[in-house]
Parts: structure tokens; C-alpha cells; sequence
């Protein structure tokens, strides 16, 4: 295989775990380190058995390694502000899922070009990188005054960190549909539906705008949804409706199954793009060292 | 017993007028409350805090504007607002407090309980009157809603409701879920009716004599789908149950005939549409929307009231009111084309 770049993981949960599985098929970034704070993590087992080195020193056990150059956070908002600034005096590139958002938003074919160069991005929320690729195709054919988005996500798919902070989700969602999918106002909707079998994750984006051409609407949100599913494939377009100047677009997210349940659509999109995010960045740096 | 009744004319009823009631409408009738000696009024967009969008519908006025004007006209009788977490956020319910909300009422889907645990938790530490609000209470039997009650009154909740949101509980299934609270609670047990079963008052009768403590109506009914237990008649029927509450049953009367019947587009009935909600376990703020999307896709808004209940689908998404009505024209086309 050709050349990588060298990466880690931190947080052997349930998303650091999906991730590497995900970044496994990769052919820019190969993980050859996933840390916990807990030996007998069942996640540091499961990496081991996928001949993945772990160690249990967390963070410590990352900046001890020259060789890795990308890192990506799948601990928790609290542990990433504590993790971030030695990251980045040790000169290691980070990809953050975690809220805590030290870095800019990012979320893949939207506004990642801006930053490859930055050394810490942050992959916003699971209804941002589902809803904010519509909202930003809505916008560039038809310049969004006000975007709003109902993020439905099975009970099951929700973790202790999402229910106990629930305004961080709705607020962060918010705050990205205006600085990266480039509405002048935003509002986020999150909704827990406990239905068995467990749901899909369903998001609806609403959108006011100011040039309605339902024509250029439908052509553009394609061309995204196509653009998604390049690295999600379970993203499907359910419904593009122009009505006057209100936009409705609904999707829903069915996940790749690698490790959680296809049903955790809205966990498996936030570690596909963060897959995607490294890749980018992997690529990026693999060229500027052939050019140097 | 000696009932706490709390007023929702201003909240749940906002779903009658598409939450279009005006500041200055909501200080008259929370003066007509304050008057009839009503310790409870609930103010805010009918869907709680931050409810004002495209998915639940635009209001007139701001939540600070309604909460401050219904302060402003009220001494004694206490103000509370509604968060649905994940809807509305602690920032809002801050502001709301800062211009005159003293009780944060937190409402969850019945199973979800622990999303309201950091806002209950701050309103108590507040100093709020708290209090829980399970919603779609018929979807979960009684000892399981018990156990999610428990979870609320662990946050600091003072009162925890079974909220018949979906008007889908007779009395009988309304007094099991009351009594299980109350046997798992050592705080108090309120009672939510709507009244798309006829049944609003009677069971919030029910739920008295199960242990209930608070009981929230609203001035002829007003709210989501058949509406909610009427007030004054709710006033009434506890009197004559024998059961204490504080309320000045003629001012509350007068109130409701003047000041509310006035305001509303028509008068709260049990319309098929309603019913269905009701007979279906659909969600009672569901009911003007499956108006407008059974016009705009020119389907049933039965048919569509229907394939919601079937799909499980739970307070808070009304996008899915869309979501089916589309998906049943699609059917129905693909059936001619056949």
C-alpha cells in the first residue's frame, strides 16, 4: 500500500471504535494507535484483536509517538480542552468530534478546503453534518435568509453525553448553519423518538430564501446529496419541496453497520466525515511532503 | 383533597389560535385569573419556550414579551412556562425568568425523562417552583412511567404530571398511571388532560381520587386538538366532589364567557379529526397542521392522523405530519397509475 499518514485515535467508545473500523479501508491514514483512560476498556480490547497497538495512558501515550501526525478525539468536550493544547504544541494535526469546538466547524465538501491547514477542527454535531450540506446547497442557488432543522434520532442511538447536555446540541447545530451552511439565522431541532424497532435518523431542513428558483433548488440540493453520499452512503434525499420562498428538504441516514447498528445513522455520519476530514488532511500533508 | 389548579389558556391554548395571542391580550386574561384566584398561569408558545418556528408555527409575540406581560398584570398568582429540551434551552428559561416566570415546568416524551435533567436541576437551584411533565403518558404503562417519574423528581422536580397529551387515556387508565406515581413519588402527582375522548374533566376527576394533586385546564377548553379539561367546569365538578381548591368559581366563569369565548375562532369540539387523535394516540398539537398539509396534498387528514399513530411517531415532529401526507399522495397516485 502506498504511503500514509500515521494516526491515533482517543476513545476507545463506541465512535472511536466505528471510526477505526471505518479509517481501516483507508488509503491515506493508517491508525496505529488507539488510547483510553481504562485497561480494561472493552474498545482497547476490540482494537487489539484488530491488530491495533493500545495503551491506556490516553493522551500521554499519543504525544509519546514522533511518528503520528493526525489524532482524532472521541473522548468527550471536557477531555478534548484538556487534550487540545499539548496536541498542538507537539505539532500533531487534531480532528475533534468531541463538542468542546476549540477549532473551526467543519463538515466535508462544504467548507473543509478553507481548513486543511488548521491544527484543530471540529466535526460540530450529527445534525450539523446532516443538515448543513443542505442548507449550504440551498444557499448557493437560492441565499438562505433564516434555516431551521429537526434532527430526529432514535432513543437508542442516544448517549449519556447527548441527554445530558442537550442544549449543547441544539445550540452548536444552530450556531454552524449560519457560519458554515451560510444562513443568516439558524434554529436546531432535536427530537428523541423510542420507537422498536429503533428508527432511522430523519432530518428535515426548512429553509426561507430570498431568490426562490425551485429548479436550480432541486438541482443543487442533488448534486450535495450525491456529494454526501460519496462518503455516507445511507444518505437519502426523501423529499425536495419549493413552496414560495420556504424550502423543505427532508433525508434520512441509514449507518454503514461497522460497528454500530444501522439505525445510529446520526453516529455514523459524524464518524464518517470525520474519517473523511482526516483523509483530507492525510492527503494534503502526503502531497506536500512529495513536493518538498 | 386540596387541589392545585393551574391555568394553560396561554400555553396549551395557544395551539387554538395558532399562538397568535397578543401581549397585551395575555395581561387581561391573567389579571381575569389572578382576579378568580387561580395560583397557577402558563404562559408561552404553545409548544413551550423557543417554540416559535417554522415546524410549530410563528407567534405573535415573543416569549419574554407574553411572559412579561402576564407578570406584570398578576401579584399573587404564580407564572409558569414549558421547555421541551431539545426544543427550548436553559438560556431561554433564564430569560424567561428574568422577566417574571417563578415555575419552569420541563416536558419529556414519557421514556426520555433524562434529558430534563440538567434544566430541572437549575431551575430548583434556582429557586423555581419545578416540575415534570411526562408527555404521551398512554404510550408507557404505569409502573414504567413511574420509574421515569422517579427520574424527575431525582433532577429536583417538586410536582411530576402524567400528561395525557394525545387525550388517548380513559379514567380508568388515567388513575393507573397517577396511582403508580403516587406510590413511587414523595412528591406530589399532577394530571394533564385533553379532551379528545370526552374525557378531560372526568379524568382529571379520576386522577384526584388516585392521588393527584395539581390538575391543569383552561378556560373553555382551550388548547391542542379537543382542547384541555375546561377550568371553570373542572372548578366546578372538584367542588362538588367535594374536593378544596382556591379558585372564586364566578369570576373564573365570567372570564371564560367574556374575556376567552370573545378570542377564539370557534368553540373547542370534538370534531372527527379530534377524535381520531384521540382514538389513535396521536400527539393533540398535531391537529391544525394535519388540516393544512391534508389541503396542501390534498389527502385525508383522518388518513394521515392515522398512519402517525401507526408509526409511533412522538410529540414535537410535526415535520412528519408532512412527511406522511406526501408519502400518501405518492401512494395514492401510484394506485390510479396502476
Amino acid at each position: 500500500m502506498a504511503v500514509r499518514v500515521r494516526a491515533a485515535i482517543l476513545g476507545p467508545g463506541n465512535i472511536g471504535t466505528d471510526l477505526l473500523m471505518k479509517l481501516r479501508r483507508s488509503d491515506a491514514v493508517d491508525v496505529v494507535l488507539m488510547t483510553g483512560i481504562d485497561p480494561d476498556s472493552p474498545g482497547l480490547e476490540r482494537a487489539q484483536k484488530l491488530g491495533v497497538e493500545t495503551s491506556a495512558t490516553g493522551v500521554d501515550a499519543v504525544l509519546a509517538r514522533e511518528d503520528i501526525e493526525l489524532v482524532f478525539d472521541a473522548t468527550g468536550a471536557r477531555a478534548h480542552v484538556a487534550n487540545a493544547p499539548p496536541l498542538r504544541e507537539a505539532g500533531k494535526t487534531v480532528v475533534d468530534l468531541t463538542p468542546a469546538a476549540i477549532g473551526p466547524y467543519v463538515v466535508p465538501h462544504v467548507n473543509l478546503d478553507a481548513h486543511l491547514d488548521e491544527p484543530n477542527v471540529n466535526m460540530v454535531t450529527c445534525g450539523g453534518q446532516a443538515t448543513i450540506p443542505m442548507v449550504a446547497a440551498i444557499d448557493r442557488a437560492a441565499t438562505v435568509g433564516y434555516a431551521e432543522i429537526v434532527a430526529t434520532i432514535s432513543s437508542a442511538s442516544a448517549g449519556p453525553g447527548t441527554r445530558q447536555n442537550i442544549d449543547e446540541f441544539t445550540e452548536t447545530t444552530a450556531r454552524a448553519l449560519e457560519v458554515v451552511g451560510g444562513a443568516d439565522a439558524g434554529k436546531a431541532i432535536i427530537i428523541l423518538n423510542p420507537a422498536e424497532p429503533p428508527i432511522l435518523m430523519r432530518d428535515t431542513i426548512f429553509a426561507r430564501v430570498r431568490e426562490p428558483d425551485s429548479a436550480a433548488i432541486e438541482h443543487s440540493v442533488e448534486e450535495m446529496v450525491a456529494a454526501v453520499q460519496a462518503y455516507v452512503p445511507g444518505y437519502r434525499l426523501l423529499l425536495c419541496d419549493v413552496d414560495g420562498d420556504q424550502v423543505t428538504v427532508m433525508v434520512e441516514v441509514e449507518g454503514a453497520g461497522d460497528f454500530l447498528p444501522p439505525y445510529s445513522g446520526n453516529l455514523d455520519i459524524m464518524t464518517a466525515a470525520a474519517a473523511r476530514v482526516g483523509e483530507e488532511i492525510a492527503r494534503r500533508t502526503l502531497a506536500a511532503e512529495v513536493t518538498a | 383533597m386540596k387541589v392545585t389548579l393551574v391555568d394553560t389558556s396561554l400555553r396549551d391554548g395557544m395551539h387554538s389560535v395558532a399562538h397568535q395571542f397578543s401581549a397585551e391580550y395575555v395581561a387581561r386574561v391573567a389579571a381575569a385569573l389572578e382576579a378568580a384566584h387561580v395560583p397557577v398561569l402558563e404562559v408561552s408558545h404553545g409548544d413551550g419556550l423557543g417554540g416559535s418556528s417554522i415546524q410549530y408555527g410563528w407567534a405573535a409575540a415573543s416569549d419574554e414579551a407574553l411572559v412579561g406581560a402576564a407578570a406584570g398584570a398578576v401579584s399573587e398568582t404564580e407564572i409558569a412556562v414549558l421547555l421541551l429540551p431539545g426544543v427550548g434551552t436553559l438560556r431561554q428559561l433564564q430569560r424567561a425568568r428574568s422577566v417574571g416566570a417563578t415555575m419552569a415546568r420541563v416536558a419529556t416524551h414519557c421514556t426520555e425523562a433524562d434529558i430534563a435533567e440538567q434544566h430541572i436541576g437549575w431551575a430548583r437551584q434556582e429557586g423555581m417552583r419545578t416540575v415534570g411533565f411526562l408527555m404521551m403518558s398512554h404510550m408507557l404503562e404505569p409502573g414504567l412511567l413511574a420509574a421515569q417519574a422517579k427520574l424527575m423528581e431525582s433532577y429536583g422536580a417538586e410536582v411530576v404530571y402524567v400528561v395525557d397529551s394525545a387525550g388517548a387515556l380513559v379514567p380508568g387508565t388515567a388513575s393507573a398511571r397517577v396511582a403508580a406515581l403516587r406510590g413511587a413519588l414523595e412528591c406530589e402527582v399532577g394530571f394533564h388532560a385533553h379532551n379528545n375522548l370526552g374525557c378531560g374533566v372526568g379524568n382529571a376527576l379520576a386522577a384526584v381520587d388516585a392521588g393527584a394533586s395539581w390538575l391543569d385546564g383552561s378556560l373553555r377548553g382551550l388548547g391542542a386538538g379537543a382542547g384541555n379539561a375546561q377550568l371553570e367546569v373542572l372548578a366546578a365538578a372538584l367542588e362538588r366532589s367535594g374536593h378544596e381548591t382556591a379558585i372564586d368559581l364566578f369570576a373564573l366563569m365570567d372570564a371564560a364567557e367574556d374575556l376567552v369565548a370573545p378570542a377564539m375562532p370557534g368553540p373547542q369540539t370534538i370534531d372527527r379529526a379530534a377524535l381520531v387523535i384521540g382514538y389513535a394516540g396521536v400527539y393533540s398539537s398535531f391537529l391544525l397542521h394535519a388540516r393544512r398539509a391534508s389541503q396542501k396534498f390534498g389527502v385525508d387528514t383522518r388518513d394521515i392522523l392515522l398512519e402517525l399513530g401507526r408509526r409511533r411517531i412522538v410529540g414535537g415532529q410535526e415535520d412528519m405530519i408532512i412527511d406522511v401526507a406526501a408519502e400518501l399522495r405518492a401512494r395514492r397516485s401510484g394506485a390510479e397509475a396502476a
